[in-house]
């Protein structure tokens, strides 16, 4: 059934007991053209394109967990696309291109809200980073400019640009068509027109082993709920990536830390953007329901805990209050972590790999969310072409190999 | 009216102390010991909020910290107001101001109640299925509109002008919470010799003992058996107790953190006092006794003013002396409720009638009834009349085929409710220990444990007092013995006229009207009704998480206190399978809300991150120096005279430099002292550089890769002797540089003897550069020969400055002939001064580290981390000479095999030359071989340094190109927004290409 607005007024009458589940549960098959390990955000999408810009709709979508409630359901959904490299430029365009109408193609709200995503500077290096993105995004073609701290406060009048502070804003670089997004919507969103196209999304299905054939190809997967076959499969396990590839005896180049975040309780509107500072790690925006969502840096050690340490809450919040002393007497409603993978060059992996029918789409750090629609496009065209898409073409796992890195990291001299 | 709701006695009120008070803008009296609730209810008020969704009038649910409903902004003045507290938990103190939120125009009359009326469209989710078109509308219209209708209380809009601290503790038990489990667990662990915390989050201890006049224990009443053991725990000097302090957060290894509010219950706090303080616990033991808390029955329209839980009541009767009302319907599935029916008949509250849905009533059914209470066992509402406050109660009885069959309205002013009691298990979860689910009693229960704690009473699923006495006294024992204490044993305790709380139910409640329009709230602050849990499960949301998340279930401001297992229960019943196979909810930190500033506490200004600050920092403030952060150090930046620019300053700096001498503070930069019989062999393989063969004495500029083979940090490195390296880094790079090492020496090469001391802040360093610095600094330095010949360019000596040991080394960032003098920092202001008016007698000045830049850009030399950025080699960054080409290994020469990094068109270092010399380029502008590029054109390269030169009379830049070295000559374009700048590709080295004024 459509959503729209007359749907609900039809359905009000009949006191909603007409919807139809938002997607099927079924039970797997015994074989599928293409499986998908991991109902994230990204295997979503990937299972939703190929279906409906491919044809390949005899797609399975398994899941350890329930789906969405990975880094999909944990992150702070800050989207923007003013990367420094070429490379990257191309893929996070691309992804924000998507974001456009996403509600519309899904007919799904995930209330993408372009306010703008506003990147700090705090020292002479910042500025000489910032202005660097801004310069290549502008001959990129992609929205970036260069603010003032005066013009900085105007965008964001909570911010403190006091020159008295100790690391005071020399300025920010904005980006206007960055803002955010509904996280649970989009996993939902791509799961119900997915399954609408014939995808089996099979939730609380975990994968104990890929099978392989004799000349090294996959031919399916061994799962809690029995054996699966495909010719293709796809991870897209974040950060159990490594786990499952370990499973075909691929050695990732990733380390997966915990990440954590915080709401505050619900406030009248006032923080009208997304403000990031890499330099003292507060990320925070205000959501729809007004919550302050803030995200703090990574942990310092490799885990698989979906927790994180008190302090490093606490140097966010430190971050917090000294930009917006306003928000000191606001409170902390809730925390969480979850765990993401990183690569050495802190940009994802999105390939085919050594093994035959074996496709890997992992390693976006902390800022996969952004992503998710153009990840999934791309990576459903690698899968059904067998050949990437050029959009991901550079984001191979040989690169570690060769040296052709696409350090995101080392350009901002901080990890991000 | 004043107080008509208030008994002429009873209570832990203080009624010699009436505080005035405002809600609302409506000037009201309470007493000292009054939470606001009390007071509001003393006075009549139920009324005091709106929910979030459908703005529906809402009362005081609760007595404690789990309360959705009663959330209101208490402001001291405009910087001092804080949003969304629970009326339950706020003290009132004279001259309060309290006002309720999410209404307009008031809270009588909101208009957004409109949302009521909408509510068969404003379901569950709705608005992922609409709001979709125009799609230009969300943006300009849908959204702004769903922004202004959310969020709470405002928040406040000047900085907070309080103070918060923060406070480190250890401790042998610590025990959370002060109700009897807690109270015995801590005498126990005292008795014991134990060092002891014991936290509650109220502002009196004793928890539900305050509000129980029945129960006896060891012969005196509950109450005063418990001031008893709070007086012996208090004189205690081994025992911290801390009221009003909230344990919010369980971390690994029993780090278990406290919110203590210290001020916000004061009329005038005083000046010195901070508002709260977080104590960061390290525990041997814990003992958790969080006691449980009450839940709702789910029945149509259970959420009018007037309706709140059963224990509340006696609670605000019991210790507040208050009435809810005057003719109290009670409503029930556990004896609890019972008590609080008797009580307040007791008390001359009319009691219409106790229906309980169980069918067989309780174990109190008999005594209410013959109290002269009517009970109607099997009975259950069926719905509730009222608009600002409950007016009646409709009820049925439950037949044996599960429908209800109506029966009777029953005027009333207030109706209670329990559906019995959900044990607290957040700390114990936050553990990361174990659930169980209890099935004959519907409830999860601690199970296995992860950290060294253990759950004592209510939340530890165990409800008659006498055991929870015995249980606590037992855990606050076995905690003391844990924690390495001889024990005294257990103990039981002798308890009298308690009454065991049994009896619950779990679920939405039957009834007879149609279950598509009624509302029978779960959820309440969020609006979820026990049809909108339904509706999730029907729309294919299966996980209790999914269901949570498009319900918006327990994601309030109570985080789900009251709902999650009525939640649990509905969704179990829709998906037909049983409560443990739908799963819980992650406990998340914190308990409930906890204030940023708590965090944040003293971190502020120059206190949010430690300042790092050289010998001769307040020399060169006193100087006029402007300064610069550079981590976390603040160096000179430049030293402006009278009314000079930076501008100005620093091209005369830079001049003075060239034409005679200058004077520099180096002390930032990392030091490490690279030590033992394998130091010589380390460096070999950490450097690229070769280092076995540097003769003691002798200086080498070393350049460190990563094992990917970029460029990592760079720096000067002295032999001082065979075994002995003194070596520099970057000032950014010291602690990563250090780790690096550390890290080779720890996993890689655990043969190698060496040890690595970081001595970063043991030296200062004062660099003097220029044609005059040997003259500078001749007269000073004793014990080294400074000639030429005996001490040649990139060389180190040991001797002593005005008498002061140091470590002289003969190099040079500037292209002049330069030493650096290190001696040991407590002397650095002080030979500072010495060499500086040598110095100035020469015709020199101090420079900052602008004028640094500009100097070693005029020579071509790199900062790592400027020029470079991580994906550059030592070669493309023109240092290709440092790598030893025939060392058999070294970190990075497999990455620098790599095949990328052997292609041609890499970038490498080259000058640009700007066709204009007075234009000085932008860092990290882009560069392009066209001057009017098309979009989406591939940059070639981009600006990594640019300054305007005083000695060349035009600006200068370096740069990193594709193919740069071989472009010399070529003109190419920096696009700006105004248009691309013309320059040419030069060679890095603007200045004394020779090097002849580095060894005059």
């Amino acid at each position: 059934m459509r959503f729209s607005f007359a749907s609900l007024l039809r359905n009000a009458f009949s006191a909603h007991t007409g919807w139809p589940e938002q997607w099927r549960s079924p039970e797997p098959k015994a074989a599928y053209d293409v499986i998908i390990v991991g109902a994230g955000g990204h295997g979503l999408a990937t299972a939703y394109y190929l279906a409906a810009e491919h044809g390949i709709t005899n797609v399975a979508v398994v899941e350890r967990g329930w789906l969405g409630g990975g880094n999909t359901g944990r992150n702070t959904t800050i989207i923007r696309s003013n990367y420094l490299w070429e490379e990257s430029e191309a893929l996070y365009d691309h992804a924000l291109d998507l974001w456009q109408d996403l509600s519309q193609v899904l007919n799904y709200n995930v209330m993408y809200s372009p306010r703008g995503v506003m990147m700090l500077a705090h020292t002479v290096h910042d500025v000489q980073v910032s202005k660097r993105h801004v310069h290549a995004n502008r001959l990129a073609g992609i929205q970036n400019e260069w603010l003032s701290p005066e013009e900085a406060k105007a965008f964001c009048p909570p911010l403190n640009i006091s020159r008295d502070i100790r690391y005071p804003v020399m300025g920010a670089a904005l980006q206007r068509k960055g803002g955010v997004a509904r996280h649970d919507a989009v996993a939902w969103g791509y799961a119900r027109a997915a399954s609408a196209l014939g995808v089996d999304i099979i939730q609380n299905c975990e994968v104990t082993a890929i099978r392989r054939g004799p000349d090294g190809a996959v031919t399916g997967i061994e799962t809690t709920k029995g054996p699966i076959g495909a010719k293709k499969i796809g991870v897209v396990a974040a950060g159990h990536t490594s786990v499952v590839m370990g499973m075909a005896g691929l050695r990732m180049p990733l380390e997966s830390y915990p990440l954590q975040a915080l709401v505050s309780e619900p406030l009248k509107p006032v923080f009208p953007c997304v403000v990031m500072s890499n330099t003292i790690h507060a990320y925070i925006s205000q959501s729809d329901k007004g919550d302050l969502v803030i995200g703090a840096g990574t942990d310092q050690y490799v885990s698989y805990s979906q927790t994180g340490g008190l302090h490093i809450t606490t140097h966010t919040l430190d971050a917090i209050c000294e930009l917006f002393p306003m928000f000191r007497r606001v409170r902390m409603l809730r925390n969480w972590g979850g765990i993401v993978d990183v690569t050495p060059d802190r940009s994802p992996i999105l390939a085919k790999t050594p093994v035959k029918g074996l496709f890997v789409n992992c390693g976006w750090g902390t800022g996969g969310f952004k992503a998710t629609p153009g990840s999934g496009h791309v990576f459903a065209h690698t899968i059904a072409r067998d050949e990437p898409h050029p959009k991901n073409a550079p984001f191979t796992l040989e690169r570690f190999r060769d040296g052709r890195l696409i350090d995101e990291a080392a350009a901002a001299a901080v990890a991000h | 009216m004043s107080q008509t709701f208030r008994r002429p006695e009873g209570g832990r009120i203080k009624r010699n102390k009436p505080v005035a008070f405002r809600f609302d803008g409506r000037a009201l009296t309470g007493y000292e010991g009054d939470t606001l609730a009390s007071a509001l209810l003393a006075n009549g008020v139920h009324l005091v909020g709106r929910s979030f969704k459908y703005h529906r009038p809402r009362g005081i649910l609760t007595a404690g910290a789990e309360e959705p409903n009663a959330l209101v902004t208490v402001s001291r003045d405009a910087a001092r107001s804080t949003p969304n507290l629970r009326a339950t938990q706020v003290e009132i103190y004279e001259g309060m101001t309290a006002e309720s939120q999410n209404r307009w125009p008031s809270l009588a009359f909101d208009a957004s109640a409109v949302n009521d009326l909408l509510s068969p469209i404003f379901v569950s989710g709705f608005y992922y299925k609409t709001f979709m078109w125009p799609a230009k509308f969300w943006t300009s219209v849908y959204e702004p509109r769903i922004r202004a209708a959310a969020g709470l209380g405002k928040a406040p809009e000047l900085p907070d002008p309080d103070r918060y601290q923060s406070r480190f503790a250890h401790c042998d038990v610590l025990v959370i919470g002060a109700g009897p489990a807690g109270l015995a667990a801590a005498l126990a662990a005292m008795e014991s010799g134990a060092r002891v915390i014991l936290c509650d989050e109220q502002a009196e201890m004793g928890g539900s003992l305050l509000s129980d006049p029945d129960v006896t224990i060891e012969g005196q009443s509950g109450r005063q058996w418990s001031t008893d053991v709070i007086m012996a725990l208090a004189l205690s000097d081994r025992v911290t107790c801390l009221t009003r302090t909230t344990a919010f957060g369980y971390f690994a290894d029993n780090f278990v953190a406290l919110a203590e509010r210290i001020t916000d219950h004061m009329a005038t706090p005083p000046a010195s006092s901070p508002r709260e303080r977080l104590w960061q616990v390290r525990a041997k033991q814990v003992v958790i006794a969080t006691g449980a808390l009450e839940r709702p029955l789910v029945f149509p329209e259970n959420d009018r003013p007037g309706i709140l839980f059963a224990d509340a009541a006696r609670t605000y009767l019991n210790r507040y002396g208050v009435m809810a009302g005057r003719k109290t319907v009670v409503a029930t599935a556990c004896d609890s409720a019972y008590l609080a029916a008797l009580d307040l008949h007791r008390a001359g509250v009319e009691v219409p009638a106790i229906l309980d849905i169980r069918r067989e009533g309780g174990a109190l059914t008999a005594a209410a009834r013959a109290a002269g209470i009517r009970v109607e066992t099997g009975a259950t509402v069926t719905g509730t009349r009222g608009r600002l406050r409950v007016a009646s109660v409709e009820f049925g009885h439950v037949q044996a085929d599960g429908s209800v069959r109506h029966d009777a309205v029953l005027p009333c002013d207030s109706l209670l409710m329990s559906g019995g009691w959900t044990p607290t298990l957040h700390m114990f979860s936050q553990s990361r220990g174990k659930l169980r689910y209890e099935e004959v009693t519907g409830r999860y229960l601690p199970g296995r444990s992860a950290e060294h704690e253990r759950s004592a009473g209510a939340c530890n699923g165990t409800m008659a007092l006498g055991a929870v006495l015995d249980e606590g006294y037992a855990a606050g024992e076995n905690a003391a013995r844990a924690a390495g204490l001889a024990t005294r044993g257990t103990k039981t305790f002798a308890v009298a006229g308690a009454t065991t709380p049994d009896g619950q139910v779990l679920g939405a409640l039957p009834h007879d009207r149609n279950p598509g329009r009624v509302k029978a709230f779960v959820d309440f602050q969020h609006d979820v009704t026990a049809k909108d849990i339904k509706l999730a499960v029907r729309e294919g949301f299966r996980s209790i998480e999914h269901v949570k998340r498009y319900t918006t279930t327990g994601m309030a401001t109570d985080q789900g206190k009251t709902s999650n297992m009525n939640a649990l229960a509905i969704a179990a019943g829709a998906l037909d399978k049983p409560i443990p196979a739908v799963g819980l909810t992650t406990f998340r930190m914190p308990y409930t809300p906890t204030t940023f500033g708590i965090f944040a506490n003293t971190s502020r200004g120059d206190l949010f991150d430690p300042v790092r600050r050289t010998s001769t920092h307040d020399w060169a403030a006193a100087a006029g120096a402007e300064f610069e952060n550079v981590g976390m150090w603040k160096r000179a930046w430049y030293f402006p005279r009278q009314g000079e620019s930076m501008h100005a300053a620093v091209d005369r700096e830079c001049r003075t430099v060239r034409a005679a001498v200058g004077i520099f503070d180096a002390s930032t930069l990392g030091k490490i002292e690279v030590v033992g019989p394998d130091a010589a062999e380390f460096m070999h393989r950490i450097y690229v550089n070769p280092f076995l063969k540097l003769e003691v004495g002798r200086c080498r500029y070393g350049i460190m890769c990563r094992d990917d083979g970029f460029v990592y940090d760079d720096g000067v490195v002295g032999r001082i002797a065979a075994d002995r390296f003194h070596v520099t880094t970057t000032t950014g790079g010291a602690p990563r540089v250090l780790s690096h090492m550390e890290d080779y020496l720890q996993t890689e090469w655990t043969d190698l003897k060496v040890w690595l001391t970081s001595t970063t802040e043991q030296w200062a360093v004062i660099a003097v550069q220029g044609p005059k610095a040997r003259e500078a600094i001749a007269p000073l330095i004793e014990g080294i020969d400074l000639s030429k010949a005996a001490m040649p360019h990139m060389s180190v000596r040991m001797g002593t400055i005005l008498g002061v040991p140091c470590r002289l080394f003969r190099m040079s960032f500037t292209g002049e002939l330069g030493f650096e003098i290190n001696v040991p920092a407590a002397y650095g202001k002080a030979i500072w001064e010495a060499v500086h008016a040598r110095v100035v007698a020469l015709g020199g000045c101090p420079y900052g580290t602008e004028a640094m830049h500009v100097l070693r850009a005029e020579k071509g030399y790199i900062i790592v981390g400027q020029d470079t950025d991580g994906t550059v080699t030592p070669d493309e960054a023109g240092v290709g000479w440092a790598v030893g080409k025939s060392k058999p290994d070294f970190v990075g020469k497999r990455g620098l095999a790599r095949a990328d990094l052997l292609k041609p068109g890499r970038t490498q270092l080259v000058g640009l030359a700007t066709v204009d010399p007075k234009v000085v380029l932008e860092e990290g502008a882009q560069i392009t071989p066209d001057a009017d590029p098309a979009p989406r054109t591939h940059a070639i390269g981009h600006v990594t340094s640019a300054y305007h030169s005083a000695v060349l009379g035009r600006s200068i830049a370096l740069a990193m190109v594709e193919r740069g070295r071989s472009r010399l000559g070529e003109t190419l374009h920096v696009p700006m927004p105004g248009g691309a700048i013309a320059v040419t590709v030069v060679d890095p080295v603007f200045y004394d290409k020779e090097g002849g004024r580095l060894d005059p």
